[in-house]
């Protein structure tokens, strides 16, 4: 959750071109702000800066040593570079070092057209074929490295762990620890055999956990996925429709994703004016309602006490002549309606004139009152 | 909501949310965030992380009340006598902001005399929290440069719920805390929409706007826009229309998507009144203890089958849209249409665009705003025009009552409509989880919530289950004046001694058959918060 920085413009030059930015920036924001690529993984504008995967490097004239554009904050007359040989061998240098412990089962991976992983490593072109020297080297290592053979965690209803995936770049607990604030996850373990994960790898249960999905919604590759929404369609196959929660009165925004006709997941939107990306157990996990097997299908008419299938004609046909009916014979201030807090401003309007217009009485009214 | 239209103009959050972040205090009021909106308590982290010092008034022990610089564990009830203390604390010492009194309000010295009765020995004896407690709430929100008081039903829920809302808006007012960036008040609802369904006129007294039914130009504005003639008398409140069906005066209700059968205190009282009305109508998505006692009931659709928009707690317009067909085949707005064309009078939308449009040709502050603006992001409500980019911060130079300034209401200290005693000693106060909604009916239907919290648990002390001889998820029962539920007990230190905690989020365990039936006799918002009960082992 970034605050809006209202400061000074800054006057820096990227690859030759004049940008003028607001100061307080990174370079990485600036670039970002004006569609100059840098590559990522453990960058989320959610986090702080952290500088730990080494891909987002960049030249900046008067330093030796390329900086990490994420944590390098931007300066008046900064010249800046961000595409060079050189960047491109030390960021493959960093790529390979993360793919010699990844496991390569891309066509039946949840992420697969959705992992950062793989959009970087297709965009470095990391089969390096017909290289020499320096880059064989990372081809075998790539290939050969020493890997993790963990088994895939699903022990808790909504995040699956598959630690063979995970590339430690540490965004799902900073921002459980930093962002939510729950404390739930760290990296644990030293080394080679350092993980993020739970105090004593306990499941994820309410007793340590708040289930907000965050660490899932940071995760750049499919070491953390929801579990609900595994095996349902791939993100490109999915349709993204931008809406806000119906749970609490916040508003968050989120995606629903859509495959035939179905709501099969929810995903964030970094652009929310409120939530900017996060969300909470309800937003995030809170959907299978829409397709539960309980849900009222159809009008239904009691008759003797028991509810009986009805079209809407039959149905809409009886509560307007029987509203009708009361109206005439008792008079219009003896019917009314609630309306309901949960519904859109559209209906909370359309109740009101309904009430005033079509039955003739102020007897309307928000019944909840909270 | 009535308390802050009282004293400032308008009854919503002065603020915007993303401002908490840059405060450098937070006064947080009868509010569980982390539990009722856990994104809004990602900001209140963040400007807590930042540096603000956090003050808490709040009968339970909650998340924030752990890290708070000042904990008040007042009383539940005791609201207004623990306001009332620290405005008296802040005149006594003269840390009060003269400039904006004199300029900005009017009522001071009423306001001034009143609280001159809470003195320290007094207040430490109505709200139970300690004097020095008090002095340092004080101090701490009077020399704060940019303080955000949030609070939340625990305020609201009593039934000196509005009065509550205007001793808030007093200390603020007292201390100039309203009108710039990150100073303010903010009222956190429960339901998504509370925001635009209050604003938008399904009240008896006044027309989409709060606009009054009985002011003659209102009525004629409307009356020309909708082509009937509209009774300048208000209509019946919720619980009056259910209070006269218990009488067999009223005849016939239509409830869009409410659950009073299970969300209102008094259920007893509620259900009594459901049965008598001579027609019922429902419509909901799913059943719901209130679909049980409908004649007809109509199917609704979610928020993922429908266009429209929702009004959040910062005053923001922002969409919803329709991700997959309404499964029943109707959205609820093409259902009001089509039933008041067979009732004879005619409504005919294209799209629900267009009755935003017509909203704004109606209500001044959604003036501005159609769905081609709002199509990225939401805008924050007053927009009067289509060039006003909408209003983060409220009142900067001009509160909206007449004459553009604030009033001091002096208030007095009148607690709970019912106490405890001998016979019921426990405060039940109830509330909400993170996990789950309401009447749960959404929730309830989620594999993956339903399997974390199956059911509802009362919270309850150590000390107070020790001493009734309780364990830990041991069934008891919960009894009150009106009904008794048996549930499992869960021992935390989040409740403190005599006070135990309930949600309302399970059919199995309905806790508002022992809520009371007092309400707040402003906006007839009932006393969910406190009762009395006793507790036995089963
Ligand atoms: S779900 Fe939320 S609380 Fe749980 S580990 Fe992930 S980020 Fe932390
Ligand atoms: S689980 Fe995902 S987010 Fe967490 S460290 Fe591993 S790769 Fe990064
Ligand atoms: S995601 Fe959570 S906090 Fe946000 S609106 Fe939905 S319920 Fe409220």
């Amino acid at each position: 959750m970034g605050t809006t920085i209202s400061g000074k413009l800054v006057t820096i030059k990227v690859n030759n071109s004049v940008l003028s930015c607001q100061s307080g920036k990174t370079v990485l924001e600036a670039c970002r702000d004006a569609n100059i690529k840098i590559p990522t993984l453990c960058y989320d504008k959610r986090l702080e800066p952290y500088g730990g995967c080494r891909l987002c490097l960049v030249e900046v004239k008067g330093f030796s040593k390329p900086l990490s554009s994420c944590t390098t904050p931007i300066e008046e007359g900064m010249e800046i570079i961000t595409e060079s040989d050189e960047l491109t061998r030390l960021r493959k240098t960093s790529l390979a070092l993360i793919l010699s412990n990844h496991p390569f089962d891309c066509p039946h991976c949840e992420k697969t057209g959705d992992c950062q992983l793989q959009d970087i490593a297709y965009e470095y072109g990391c089969d390096w074929e017909g290289s020499n020297g320096r880059d064989a080297q990372l081809i075998s290592s790539t290939l050969n490295g020493e890997k993790w053979d963990l088994p895939r965690r699903d022990d808790n209803p909504f995040i699956t762990f598959e630690p063979n995936k995970c590339i430690l770049c540490a965004r799902c607990t900073r921002i459980c620890n930093h962002v939510v604030m729950a404390g739930t996850i760290d990296i644990t373990g030293k080394g080679f055999d350092s993980l993020p994960d739970t105090a004593f790898r306990r499941p994820r249960s309410l007793e340590n956990c708040e289930f907000c999905g965050q660490c899932v919604s940071t995760c750049p590759t499919a070491a953390l996925t929801d579990r609900q929404g595994r095996g349902k369609g791939r993100k490109y196959q999915m349709k993204q429709v931008k809406t806000t929660c119906t749970y609490c009165g916040t508003g968050c925004n989120f995606f629903l994703n859509v495959k035939n006709n179905k709501v099969v997941k929810v995903t964030s939107d970094y652009d929310a004016p409120v939530n900017r990306g996060n969300l909470c157990i309800k937003g995030r996990y809170g959907y299978d309602f829409i397709h539960s097997k309980d849900r009222i299908q159809t009008p239904l008419i009691k008759r003797n006490g028991k509810f009986y299938e009805a079209t809407w004609d039959e149905a809409l046909g009886l509560v307007a002549s029987k509203f009708r009916e009361l109206i005439d014979k008792y008079g219009p201030g003896t019917v009314g309606g609630f309306s309901s807090s949960r519904c859109t401003n559209e209906e909370n309007y359309l109740l009101s004139k309904f009430v005033r217009c079509a039955v003739g009485s102020n007897n309307v009214d928000n019944c909840a009152r909270v | 909501m009535a308390g802050l239209a009282t004293s400032l103009g308008a009854g919503a959050s002065t603020n915007s949310l993303s401002q908490m972040a840059d405060m450098d205090l937070l006064f947080l009021f009868g509010s569980n965030p982390n539990e009722g909106h856990p994104i809004i308590s990602l900001w209140l982290k963040k400007g807590l992380r930042n540096g603000a010092k956090l003050i808490v008034g709040d009968p339970r022990k909650t998340w924030m009340a752990r890290r708070a610089d000042v904990w008040l564990n007042l009383k539940p009830g005791s609201n207004i006598a623990m306001l009332n203390g620290i405005v008296n604390v802040i005149l006594e010492n003269g840390w009060e902001n003269r400039e904006f009194i004199a300029k900005r309000t009017e009522g001071f010295e009423e306001l001034k005399a009143k609280v001159r009765e809470y003195d320290l020995d007094r207040v430490e004896t109505l709200t139970g929290v300690a004097k020095e407690n008090i002095i340092e709430a004080a101090r701490l929100y009077s020399h704060a440069k940019k303080a955000m008081v949030v609070y939340g039903l625990g305020v609201t829920e009593h039934q000196t719920g509005t009065e509550n809302c205007i001793a808030i808006a007093n200390l603020a007012l007292v201390c100039g805390h309203l009108g710039k960036p990150s100073t303010g008040i903010m009222a956190l609802r429960g339901q998504n929409n509370v925001q635009g369904a209050s604003d938008l006129g399904p009240l008896p007294a006044t027309l989409p706007g709060y606009q009054s039914v009985a002011l003659p130009e209102v009525r004629e504005k409307f009356e020309k826009a909708w082509g009937v003639k509209i009774d300048p008398k208000p209509g019946l409140k919720s619980v009056e229309m259910l209070d006269e069906c218990r009488r067999g005066n009223f005849k016939g209700i239509f409830i869009l998507g409410e659950d009073p059968a299970q969300t209102d205190p008094d259920l007893h009282h509620v259900r009594g009144a459901l049965e008598a009305v001579e027609f019922l109508v429902v419509q909901d998505i799913l059943p719901t203890e209130t679909t049980n006692f409908a004649d007809v009931i109509l199917p609704g659709a979610s928020f993922a089958e429908k266009d429209g928009t929702f009004t959040n707690g910062e005053r923001r317009v922002q969409r919803v849209r329709k991700a997959i067909e309404p499964l029943a085949g109707m959205a609820d707005w093409e259902v009001i249409c089509k039933l008041s064309t067979l009732m004879g009078y005619p409504m005919h939308y294209n799209h629900p665009s267009e009755i935003m449009d017509e909203i704004a040709s109606l209500v001044r502050i959604y003036g501005g705003i159609n769905y081609a603006r709002i199509e990225k992001q939401g805008i924050q409500w007053p927009c009067p025009t289509k060039d006003h980019p909408g209003t983060t911060t409220l009142y900067t130079d001009l509160f909206s009552r007449p004459g553009g300034l604030a009033k001091f209401i002096a208030l007095d200290h009148k607690g709970s409509g019912e106490l405890p005693d001998k016979e019921y000693p426990y405060v039940l106060i109830t509330g909400r989880i993170r996990e789950h909604y309401n009447n749960g009916s959404m929730t309830g239907r989620c594999s993956g919530i339903v399997e974390i919290v199956p059911e509802e648990l009362l919270e309850i002390s150590a000390e107070d289950a020790s001493a009734l001889g309780i364990g830990h998820l041991e069934q008891v029962s919960v009894s009150s004046r009106r009904g008794e539920i048996k549930v499992k007990a869960k021992i935390t230190d989040r409740s403190q001694p005599g006070n135990v905690f309930l949600t309302f989020h399970h059919r199995n365990a309905l806790s508002n058959l022992l809520t009371s039936g007092f309400r707040d006799p402003i906006t007839g918002t009932p006393e969910y918060k406190s009762c009395a009960v006793r507790i036995d082992k089963l």
